[in-house]
């Protein structure tokens, strides 16, 4: 099988992250690979394991610097990278556009992986429109998935406990969940591995998308500051009970 | 005039308040608003949706066969062909647990411009406010293009009120399962009747401190008596105390309650990501020191064990 991993190399989520200006953050923090991500590589490779004929590549579309990230993938599983290099900050719609292309520039896609969102942009949404390019059926926030006989079938979760079990065509797109697996740090002799695996790059305008029709275009950014001034709330257990209570019913108005 | 589709979640045949506080949004701007509803509308939903300034109710007829009606496919197609035949300009939905899977369907099969999780939508400029960066930032984004569709944050706006003239049309979805996407099965879990974390007004939320899964009933006893819905920190889901489904961050679920209220919860900067937005936050923790006690509305020094059996007691 040819198993595709669309990975994207973000700030990690402990960062403190600052502003540059209205649009653009400080990029000077740690950057690594997005975590549902992980669970993606995760998969793809225990999908290998099963089917060992198959090839994992890692696709990322991003700056010169997610070379780091295409080899933590690669540490993970996967056996090829390809980064389309930009310095530009794609939309979704460019970037599914930009991963359809290069995988389509590179092989024959039997299933392809992402994450369920990227979480510095959050966007959530460029797996569907992998899928609409490419005309295979997606799901989202994969928390079980079996490969057999051409077909996926996937468990996926909704909120409240709530999941839908889906039978898919391959080739198809999955977002994975973090109920999916359990990401393992990969091993030093992985690591060292993964340095002479190959990775190709090729620039984001020698792939000669068509633009999309419309566009989602960052105007401003700002730190999302909600300083709050607590007050505190003491004396024995009880009476900081009837307190909360008192604040639920009169100042929250949430309680009758 | 911009016409303006909204996509109406129901519960039971009723209109969800988080749906209505949708149209109040999209009323900001003058606008033609038409109620895209997939799961029947009877004449109470259809008042209802009048009374908060709705024109033109559009019944997309949907299968009523389960396999059929939750189809996220078939959903989004009815959908995508509606606000096609409708020639929508903006389309609205909720970025709720279902809206998740299906709004972003719906903008792959438009190619259209979308934002998850809005906070708030200029419609002039078609500029919507949504967190970013594990909620550190607040992002504008500006969509371009012949139709722009925003997921809106339940509870982001309060629904009021704004009586309209209402008519009712009908634009048949095609109710054609694809053969490559089948829903086989589906599980609305054991608690489907619990509110849910996404739309709750009050979340009570447990961590570490609750120390084992025993203790952490006491999370769900002071729930229920509050009509809350249960939270958790991602080590309480670790440890196995509760599901994936009730962790709350960056790596769960977000939400935007008026009130969360943390037993046992150190305050992550993971954790925040997923609550920062709630309107109250009243937390308790035995350390004065733990992040969340600077960064929230009330802070209550104490013992879980010994605050929190007062409170169901006394509720
Ligand atoms: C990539 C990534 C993603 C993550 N995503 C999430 C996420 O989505 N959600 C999330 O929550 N975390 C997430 N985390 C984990 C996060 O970093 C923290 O480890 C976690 O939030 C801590 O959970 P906690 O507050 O329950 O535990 P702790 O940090 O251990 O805090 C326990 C608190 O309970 C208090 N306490 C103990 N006993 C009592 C008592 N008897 N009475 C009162 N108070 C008591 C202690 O003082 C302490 O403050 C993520 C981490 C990473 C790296
Ligand atoms: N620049 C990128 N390069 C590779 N994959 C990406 C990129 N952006 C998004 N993805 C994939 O799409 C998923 C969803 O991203 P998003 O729509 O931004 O939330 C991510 O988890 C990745 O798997």
């Amino acid at each position: 099988m040819q198993i595709y991993v669309c990975i994207k190399h973000v700030p990690d989520s402990a960062a403190n992250i600052h502003l540059l200006d209205d649009t653009r953050i400080d990029e000077k923090v740690a950057f690594l690979l997005n975590p549902y991500d992980e669970h993606a590589v995760t998969e793809a490779a225990a999908l290998k394991k099963k089917a060992a004929d198959s090839e994992i590549i890692a696709v990322c579309i991003g700056k010169p610097d997610a070379e780091k990230t295409i080899r933590t993938a690669m540490a993970m599983g996967a056996d090829r990278g390809i980064l389309v290099e930009t310095d530009e900050a794609c939309d979704s719609m460019t970037t599914a556009r930009a991963l359809h292309a290069a995988i389509v520039q590179d092989g024959s896609a039997d299933i392809i992986f992402t994450g369920k969102e990227s979480i510095d942009s959050e966007g959530m949404q460029t797996q569907f429109r992998i899928g609409a390019l490419f005309g295979f059926p997606v799901v989202t926030n994969a928390a079980f998935l079996d490969v057999t006989s051409g077909k996926a079938v996937v468990t996926c979760e909704l909120s409240g406990g709530r999941t839908r079990t889906f039978e898919l065509a391959l080739p198809c797109v999955v977002g994975a969940g973090r109920g999916l697996n359990t990401p393992a740090y990969p091993t030093f002799p992985d690591v060292v591995k993964a340095r002479k695996k190959p990775i190709k790059t090729i620039s984001l305008d020698s792939l000669s998308i068509t633009p999309a029709g419309g566009s989602a275009k960052t105007v401003a950014l700002a730190p999302l500051v909600q300083k709050r001034h607590p007050k505190k709330i003491t004396g024995t257990p009880a009476d900081q009970a009837k307190e909360i209570i008192r604040i639920l019913q009169k100042e929250a108005k949430v309680l009758a | 005039m911009k016409k303006t589709g909204i996509l109406i979640e129901l519960e039971n045949g009723r209109v969800k308040e988080t749906s209505l506080g949708m149209i109040t949004l999209a009323a900001r701007t003058e606008a033609d608003l038409h109620a895209l509803v997939l799961d029947g509308v009877d004449d109470t939903a259809c008042d209802i949706l009048a009374q908060y300034g709705i024109t033109t109710v559009v019944d997309l007829a949907l299968a009523s066969d389960p396999e059929i009606r939750l189809n996220p496919a078939v959903r989004a197609d009815a959908a995508a062909q509606a606000a096609q035949k409708l020639q929508l300009d903006v389309i609205f939905g909720l970025s709720s647990a279902d809206g998740k899977d299906f709004i972003p369907r719906v903008a792959a099969l438009l190619d259209a411009p979308l934002v998850m999780d809005c906070l708030d939508v200029d419609l002039e400029k078609n500029i919507a406010r949504t967190s970013q960066y594990s909620g550190k930032v607040l992002a504008d984004i500006q969509l371009t293009g012949d139709v722009v569709i925003f997921g809106i944050r339940p509870n982001a706006v309060q629904p009021v009120p704004s009586p309209a003239q209402t008519k009712k049309i009908t634009v048949p979805a095609d109710n054609t399962v694809p053969a490559d996407f089948v829903l086989v099965s589906w599980d609305d879990g054991e608690n489907s009747s619990r509110t849910s974390l996404a739309e709750a007004d009050i979340i009570v939320a447990g961590g570490r401190g609750l120390k084992n899964k025993d203790n952490f009933s006491l999370i769900f006893d002071c729930a229920e008596k509050m009509n809350a819905a249960v939270g958790a920190s991602r080590v309480a889901v670790d440890e196995g105390w509760v599901s994936y489904a009730y962790q709350v961050g960056q790596t769960g679920e977000k939400v935007n309650p008026q009130v969360y209220i943390t037993f046992g919860i150190s305050g992550s900067i993971q954790h925040f990501a997923g609550m920062k937005t709630a309107r109250m936050i009243i937390a308790v923790n035995k350390d004065d020191n733990a992040a969340i006690m600077a960064n929230c509305d009330y802070q209550v020094q104490g013992d879980v064990f010994e605050i929190l059996p007062e409170l169901i007691r006394q509720l």
